[in-house]
């Protein structure tokens, strides 16, 4: 009896440690998003040059969704010429790049996008809805969505070129829905 | 008379198109009910009730537009699980996985008592050692000492 009480609290500590040896391997930021392998929550919004941005009428279209703010300081400002490089160099293949500015103001986001000389559209969320409907925890994050109109990768931090043309070039070989 | 006319025309058609349309009033308690169970996502430890944030006050107002809209509390919560997942709950479902969140402590307490109850019916049962056997040249010596006490 005394020989099994011995092991027996050892014993009962090792599942309480593997829990926290599991917990502790996780990084909290990388919340796994529920929307990937969805339909893409349909919006209309619109960009700061007044152009309507509706996402129903880019169907057919690998669409890459980016969430930014003028404030995010360095991530935002370090992919900011990288989605305006993969937009130039994919808008002709079949490839639309959409900018949403979240929880900014009017004049830093119009600002923004000066600076960078973005030229794909870019439109502020006012009442964070389109946010919410992503389920965005900070920015940036990036969604792209395939030419079925599914979300297909959902990337948290800035994009670097080489992401952006990997995932972009394997949904593009992806046959397109018929018309 | 243009008074008159008006409440007329209200009263004939457009008042059941208004009331039709019109949003619900939302109790203010209810809002703040459903967004105390979720996560600010910006925050730590923090629910979209209670947090300052410019994002939580975005969260509060959908809330509110949906209680508005005539969905149920629990329909407003689905809303955001099925955006962010179980994760924009504050308190885990009790259900799955995280279900063994509610029942660890538990089932952590009934080990304790069952461990306790063991340890301390062990040592109420364990038998009293028998006195020591007394030498009776000593126990002579001790009966004389005793004696001789004033």
């Amino acid at each position: 009896m005394k020989r099994a009480w011995r092991w027996l609290l050892p014993l009962a500590a090792v599942p309480v440690l593997a829990l926290l040896a599991y917990g502790f391997r996780l990084n909290p930021r990388e919340i796994p998003s529920p929307l990937v392998g969805r339909p893409a929550a349909p919006f209309a919004l619109t960009s700061f040059d007044g152009a309507k941005l509706d996402l129903a009428s880019l169907h057919g279209r690998v669409v890459v969704l980016n969430f930014w703010a003028s404030w995010c300081y360095p991530a935002c400002y370090e992919e900011a010429p990288v989605l305006e490089r993969g937009w130039r160099a994919y808008r002709d293949r079949g490839v639309t790049v959409l900018g949403v500015d979240i929880q900014d103001k009017d004049e830093a986001g119009r600002k923004f996008v000066q600076d960078f000389s973005l030229s794909f559209p870019n439109a502020p969320d006012p009442g964070g809805k389109v946010s919410v409907d992503y389920g965005i925890y900070g920015v940036p994050e990036t969604f792209f969505i395939d030419r079925q109109g599914a979300i297909r990768v959902k990337h948290v931090s800035a994009l670097t070129d080489q992401i952006f043309k990997d995932t972009v070039e394997r949904l593009l070989a992806e046959p397109a829905p018929p018309r | 008379m243009i008074a008159l006319v008006l409440a007329l025309l209200l009263a004939l058609g457009a008042g059941p198109a208004a009331a039709q349309t019109a949003p619900r009033a939302v109790d203010e308690q209810q809002v703040y009910a459903v967004a105390s169970e979720l996560r600010c996502v910006v925050c730590q430890n923090l629910s979209v009730a209670d947090s300052p944030s410019e994002m939580a006050g975005q969260m509060r107002a959908i809330v509110r537009e949906r209680l508005a809209a005539g969905e149920t509390p629990a329909q407003v919560r689905q809303y955001f699980v099925t955006r962010y997942g179980d994760w924009i709950l504050l308190a885990p479902p009790r259900r799955g996985f995280t279900l063994l969140v509610w029942l660890a402590p538990w089932a952590a307490v009934l080990v304790g008592l069952i461990v306790v109850s063991l340890l301390v019916r062990r040592w109420t049962s364990r038998p009293r050692p028998a006195p020591a056997p007394i030498d009776p040249a000593m126990r002579e010596r001790i009966r004389r000492e005793m004696e001789q006490e004033p």
